[in-house]
């Protein structure tokens, strides 16, 4: 499936990706409204994102979480309660969420960061190994 | 095509429109009247005096019911009401527990007001549609649905003579006629009862949601007090809400962000703990069956016992290994993380006019497992889930069905009734097949089973009028309270939760206060004053739930990680904080955990005047069956002798050796009444109530409930 790949031991933690996302998702260059998330401690980069597990789309109670083709894991906005049970259930805490607005929000692995990313520590993987976590369930 | 004759059997009786009321702040500051038999619909502002006091959910219930009957007002007179209001909260999707709709009516076992909290989606959508409150008063002569649109602003009352009654079929039917396509059935949600409500008076009401998932109309139950009953007296088939358009700020709250972070932080939690605490994911309620046994106060043979070599048959994980689907949210309204709701899928049903069907039950809870089976004996899950899909379908609580049926074995065993009494049904504790035929008699309002819809308070008599049963026996033994059953806890060795049941408003049910670990377990609250304090603290706290919308699991069955080091745990103060945080999220007030309280304050106090003027409400009326608070008869002392000589010898300073059983009962039973009524004495007195149990002026003007109409009733009954 189609994953957004990090190089944790490139990064320089110098937002370029932070800036890059959410501008393109959100029209402004604010961190907070990033799906890709950059955090230091000392020398320690931590680059936090989704990897398309799709443990969520599990957790959604009106099914407005799926798979799409590639194998991204994608919000319908349009049916999302904005109920943010996604968010508190990520394992990786990378189901994004700002206040102002409804929907939560995650990296579709579209890979507009990795382009502006000046230490390439990010690269978008079309055929990565993840193991998708979604039972989907139907009972009838 | 069954859907198409029953459209074309419909004649539309009224309809009205309306602008739907633009949601601010949690309020719509609209209610919605129907009156049956008129066909009189209207919607009237709530004045603001009544949003103050009274501030939503069980308090507006409870004010309009107030307003509509007078107190000569019995269950089917028609000026009775069924009230439905979310509160402020209501419809939230961000925060657990947020969809609940307060239901009240006067009820058939009380004679007095009834509250029942219940989930689906019907509070939310009712708010949605433009209503913080809906009232139906009056009764039709014909069947009839009422259907609310809540996205064009209509209100229809048609004849509807060809739809199911049973919940089951109906809801299916209803949601099925009004969804456009499979899409459009999450957007529905039905009120209906069931086929025994026509004739039990524990006759409860259903509520739908539409799971997506199993692709079923699933259904949440309003269980006590017979609210159902009034339902299809007044002929009522059903009421459906359809609202589309569900998302996250519907409730226009004045700081959505505040709303987000409780509601995260909740959900993570959840995420982290609840596999390690309350599995109420994995199981929900029904995790506590086997803890309940252990700690010996899992109801068995009609509380005779609290414990039986049996409960493994019936304990959580055969539920979850055997019959639950899960694996998915389950929760009964949006953003419910902690998903109590379970269902067997699938289950193929033995007996009754469903035999052989296939279908989806909404069960086990832990009341279910109790009453429907160590209650009345029983110890075979497939049971307890048959009788839990037929009382959920045919509208019959199973916490009071439960508590009557073990009421009535024990009867049958002791020789009180027998055969000839009961229609050739033996019932003997264990006996499953007699227990679901009462069930099937009840839905046709025939044999032994009709009389087992009335109730406990009901059986007492007809045993010892009709019968020649000993009164004082039945009084002692029956599990019931102002009229309605006691819910699935033996409280013999929490004097706490003697008070938890007993000085209740509605009757003894555990939603005001559940005290058995913090009283016998921790042994937390010694002292009169520790449990006066306790009784007035939980069961305030736990009414605001009723007065928001909201459902209590989130408060105290999931908790955070350092809950334990806090000053209070059994408050939990951080959930504590997130109500505070919630209430002023979406309303925009300032509130703190102490003026949390005080809005619970006087709508209790104003339940308990109700109550009151109704004729009830008084110390008289907060006295419990003995049953309740120790050993009845030889076997119950026999049975913990060990454990009754300890306390006879330590806590009376009486010497138990040598005495027979018969004068050890009188020596406990003398000791166990006095503790009560100091217990009473104690918490009226921090209630601010007089020794017989009715609220001060003095009070009441302190807590802001002193209304004309409140001072009213109470000033004549001032010492």
């Amino acid at each position: 499936m189609k994953i957004l790949q990090k190089i944790e031991d490139r990064c320089i933690a110098c937002s370029a990706c932070e800036m890059a996302c959410s501008n393109a998702y959100f029209k402004v260059k604010d961190r907070e409204k990033s799906a890709i998330r950059i955090t230091e401690h000392g020398q320690d980069k931590r680059i936090h994102v989704c990897n398309q597990c799709g443990f969520c789309i599990d957790i959604c109670p009106v099914m407005a979480i799926k798979r799409d083709a590639l194998g991204v894991v994608r919000i319908d906005k349009k049916k999302c309660v904005g109920c943010l049970m996604c968010v508190g259930f990520c394992d990786a805490s990378v189901m994004m969420q700002h206040d102002e607005f409804q929907e939560p929000f995650k990296c579709v692995a579209c890979g507009i960061c990795a382009g502006v990313c000046p230490a390439e520590a990010l690269y978008i993987d079309k055929d990565a190994a993840q193991v998708p976590l979604e039972k989907v369930t139907f009972f009838k | 095509m069954e859907i198409k004759a029953m459209k074309e059997a419909r004649t539309l009786l009224t309809a009205f429109d309306y602008e739907p009321a633009p949601l601010e702040r949690g309020y719509t500051d609209r209610s919605l009247h129907i009156r049956l038999g008129e066909n009189r619909v209207e919607a009237r502002a709530v004045p603001a005096l009544v949003r103050e006091k009274f501030i939503g959910g069980k308090g507006y219930g409870l004010k309009l019911l107030w307003d509509a009957v007078k107190p000569s007002t019995r269950w089917n007179d028609p000026e009775n009401a069924i009230i439905v209001a979310g509160g402020p909260i209501c419809g939230i999707t961000q925060y657990p527990g947020s969809g609940k709709s307060l239901v009240c009516t006067i009820s058939p076992m009380t004679d007095m007001p009834i509250d029942s909290n219940v989930g689906g989606y019907f509070g939310p959508y009712l708010k949605f549609s433009g209503y913080d409150a809906l009232e139906i008063s009056g009764k039709s002569e014909k069947d009839v649905v009422i259907f609310i649109d809540g996205n064009s602003g209509r209100v229809t009352i048609e004849e509807a003579p060809l739809e199911a009654v049973d919940g089951h079929v109906v809801a299916e039917q209803l949601t099925e006629m009004y969804a456009e396509d499979e899409e459009d059935k999450k957007n529905i949600s039905i009120i209906c009862a069931g086929t025994a409500a026509e004739h039990a008076n524990i006759g409860l009401l259903n509520f739908s949601f539409y799971d997506l998932r199993r692709q079923v109309a699933r259904l949440k139950q309003a269980g006590r007090g017979g609210i159902g009953r009034v339902f299809r007296d007044k002929k009522i088939k059903a009421v459906v809400i359809r609202f589309r358009g569900t998302k996250g700020n519907l409730n226009k709250p004045a700081d959505q962000s505040r709303i987000n972070k409780a509601g995260i932080k909740l959900h993570r939690q959840i995420h982290d703990l609840d596999d390690a605490q309350c599995r109420m994911r994995q199981i929900g309620t029904a995790n506590i069956i086997e803890v309940m046994d252990a700690y010996d106060l899992l109801p068995t043979h009609n509380y005779q016992y609290g414990s039986h070599p049996d409960t493994y048959k019936i304990a959580s994980k055969v539920f979850i290994e055997k019959y639950t689907t899960q694996g998915m949210p389950d929760g009964c309204w949006y953003g419910c993380s902690l998903s109590c709701a379970k269902t067997a899928d699938h289950f193929e049903l033995k007996t009754g006019p469903y035999k052989g069907h296939k279908v989806t039950i909404d069960g086990p809870e832990y009341e279910n497992a109790a009453g429907l089976g160590s209650n009345c004996g029983i110890f075979d899950p497939e049971i307890i889930l048959e009788a839990n899909f037929y009382c959920d379908t045919y509208g019959v609580d199973t916490i009071s069905f439960g508590t009557i049926t073990a009421f009535a074995m024990e009867c049958y065993e002791r020789g009180i009734i027998d055969k000839s009494h009961t229609g050739g049904l033996e019932l003997t504790f264990g006996n499953a097949m007699a227990q679901l035929e009462l069930l099937h008699q009840m839905s046709r309002g025939e044999g032994f089973g009709y009389h087992i819809g009335l109730g406990v308070r009901h059986l007492k008599q007809y045993f010892a009028e009709e019968f020649g049963a000993d009164r004082a026996f039945l009084e002692d033994i029956g599990m019931e309270q102002k009229g309605l059953e006691v819910s699935e806890y033996l409280p013999k060795e929490s004097l706490a939760q003697q008070g938890g049941y007993g000085l209740t408003n509605k009757g003894p049910q555990h939603d005001e206060a559940w005290l058995i670990f913090m009283d016998m377990v921790n042994n937390q609250i010694p002292t009169f004053e520790d449990k006066a304090e306790a009784l007035h603290y939980f069961p305030m706290f736990r009414t605001w739930f009723g007065l928001m919308g909201l459902c209590k699991l989130p408060w105290n069955d999931t908790t955070p990680a350092d809950n334990g080091m806090t000053d209070e745990p059994a408050k939990i103060p951080e959930h504590v904080q997130n109500y505070v945080d919630l209430y002023n999220g979406v309303t925009g007030a300032s509130i703190d955990k102490h003026e949390l309280i005080r809005q619970s304050e006087r709508v209790y106090n104003f339940q308990r005047v109700f109550n009151i003027r109704m004729g009830k409400g008084l110390r008289v009326h907060d006295a419990m069956p003995y049953r309740s608070m120790g050993p009845v008869t030889a076997q119950e002392y026999l049975s913990r002798q060990e454990r009754y000589d300890q306390q006879m010898k330590e806590l009376i300073g009486v010497d138990p050796e040598g005495k027979s059983v018969e004068e050890k009962i009188a020596i406990v039973r003398a000791y166990r009444v006095d503790q009560y009524e100091k217990l009473t004495d104690a918490v009226y007195k921090r209630r601010g109530w007089s020794s017989e149990g009715v609220p001060t002026t003095a009070y009441l003007r302190e807590i802001g409930m002193d209304l004309p109409e409140v001072l009213e009733v109470v000033t004549p009954l001032q010492a």
